[in-house]
């Protein structure tokens, strides 16, 4: 197997004590290539997701990432650590009321001084990469637009570019996908894979639509009741294993 | 079909504000009956008004310089007041808001608003006159604890109405606190901000003519000497330069909120 970028063990988390969401996962990821988890609501995929970043706090177990354990920083070494991985998110997440080119910038925040932030002083570095991602993503000519005037397509692009302008060595997605239409999901999620190996990152999402997960994931992992019940390729995902996921059949005819 | 009565009631029945409704009526009338209100003494304030609406005319501007003079000190009060104010309220505000603070922090923030609030600003403006001496720096102090008392507690209110999954995303960046707050918190409030800063101001504008009357600098001193010796023109004058100055002063802030809102 490829080099690992991020290794899980053990992770277990209860937001109620004594009722577990996560129970005791393991998961290795390789260092490129696209890893999808899918499963029902409220199985755990997004508190997996978040717990990498430390959005949410683990109840025990460990995430190595980038040579440190992730779940034993706070401070400033967590906001290292953070620097190094892009998040993209189901409702965008982009700060309404600034425009592209400042939620683009966004993502060089953990290397910027607040004065500098304030001034809206990036290095010009930063600022000519952002305008690359911007045509990259298809957005050429949208910098100076409000992130508010955009569709949901076209934020979510910004989402992407803003994750990747971190240079992360990593890029989260939790349901990147769910609030688009079938066609541009298709779009975003192709566009979301040829950005992280145009740029070597691996990926990790979350998803409930088996079919784009099959179609776009290297590698898949079926989640339930918060325990990992599949790992394996696409391809040998099937119906037997989709029932043993989400439970009953009448759904799959 | 019948026209009686559903058996089943649509609409839950609301006793607590059927009760409610009828103390606040019970009130207004015992509150009437106490303060000694009679017709007869409304026919007669008719007349005192005519007689002093009548002296007040025409105005009498022979003292412009010292008009002039008193409503500048106020506009200065109402500036620096506004300026200072503003600038301190958007700390506190934000140690305030309870969806970024832990709860020590903002209870500690709150506590200092809710002094500030606690007093009209003519009592605190007292206060700092007995504390300080006479002048102009009562009242600007004064009119400080009132811009605190209000943009902080409102500005609280709206960083806690944020939405936090714009600042999730710009933390998940590994932004600092400070960066979360340029590029998460402010950009979602600061047109609010903006508003409630040009309403303080309309507001000091209008409280800087009346701290005078308590000593504290300004046109209130002059209008309220005016006032007492019965120098009714006087007083018109001095009225008609507030209204001028309170009218410029919103023309300004509402020019101000058109700069910054969109």
């Amino acid at each position: 197997m490829a080099e690992t970028a991020l290794r899980i063990v053990d992770l277990t988390k209860e937001y109620r004590r004594g009722v577990p969401v996560l129970t005791r996962i393991s998961l290795d990821i390789a260092a490129r290539g696209t890893t999808a988890i899918i499963g029902p609501s409220g199985t755990g995929k997004s508190t997996l997701i978040r717990c990498v970043n430390r959005l949410v706090e683990p109840t025990s177990g460990q995430i190595h990432f980038d040579g440190h354990d992730v779940t034993r920083l706070s401070g400033a070494p967590l906001r290292t650590v953070r620097r190094r991985i892009g998040m993209v998110f189901q409702e965008y997440n982009l700060v309404e009321r600034l425009t592209v080119m400042e939620n683009l910038l966004s993502g060089r925040l953990g290397y910027v001084a607040p004065l500098n932030a304030w001034l809206r002083r990036f290095p010009p570095g930063d600022i000519e990469r952002a305008f690359e991602l911007l045509d990259e993503v298809g957005l050429s000519g949208f910098a100076q637009q409000r992130a508010d005037s955009l569709s949901g397509g076209q934020r979510q692009r910004v989402g992407i570019a803003r994750a990747i302008m971190q240079n992360p060595g990593l890029l989260l997605a939790d349901e990147p996908t769910s609030s688009l239409d079938p066609k541009t999901s298709v779009e975003i999620m192709a566009l979301m894979r040829d950005a992280a190996n145009h740029h070597s990152i691996p990926v990790l999402v979350n998803m409930h639509d088996v079919e784009l997960a099959r179609r776009f994931a290297d590698r898949i992992i079926g989640l339930s009741g918060g325990t990992v019940v599949f790992d394996g390729k696409p391809e040998e995902l099937g119906d037997a294993m989709l029932m043993q996921i989400y439970g009953g059949q009448s759904w799959l005819q | 079909m019948s026209a009686s009565a559903p058996a089943r009631s649509p609409f839950a029945t609301n006793w607590g504000a059927r009760v409610g409704w009828l103390v606040l009526l019970v009130y207004v009338v015992y509150a009437t009956s106490t303060l000694d209100f009679t017709w007869r003494r409304f026919v007669d304030g008719m007349e005192h008004a005519q007689v002093f609406l009548g002296r007040m005319f025409p105005p009498n501007f022979e003292n412009w310089d010292a008009i002039l003079k008193g409503m500048k000190e106020s506009l200065e009060i109402a500036v620096l007041a506004s300026f200072t104010g503003i600038l301190l309220s958007l700390p506190i505000g934000l140690l305030a808001a309870r969806n970024l603070m832990p709860g020590w922090v903002s209870w500690t923030a709150r506590g200092v608003i809710a002094l500030a609030r606690a007093f009209h600003p003519v009592i605190v403006a007292i206060i700092f006159v007995k504390a300080i001496g006479f002048g102009a720096i009562a009242g600007v102090m004064a009119l400080i604890v009132a811009s605190i008392g209000f943009i902080a507690k409102l500005f609280a209110e709206a960083i806690e109405e944020i939405s936090l999954k714009q600042v999730e995303a710009v933390r998940a960046t590994g932004a600092g606190f400070m960066n979360v707050i340029f590029f998460g918190v402010l950009p979602q409030v600061l047109a609010r901000f903006i508003g409630f800063s040009t309403y303080q101001f309309d507001s000091n504008v209008r409280n800087s003519t009346m701290v005078g009357i308590v000593g504290a600098g300004g046109i209130g001193a002059p209008l309220f000497v005016a006032f007492q010796r019965f120098d009714y023109d006087v007083v018109a004058a001095i009225l008609i330069a507030i209204i001028a100055v309170v009218f410029i002063a919103e023309v300004v802030s509402t020019r101000i909120q058109r700069i910054f809102s969109a």
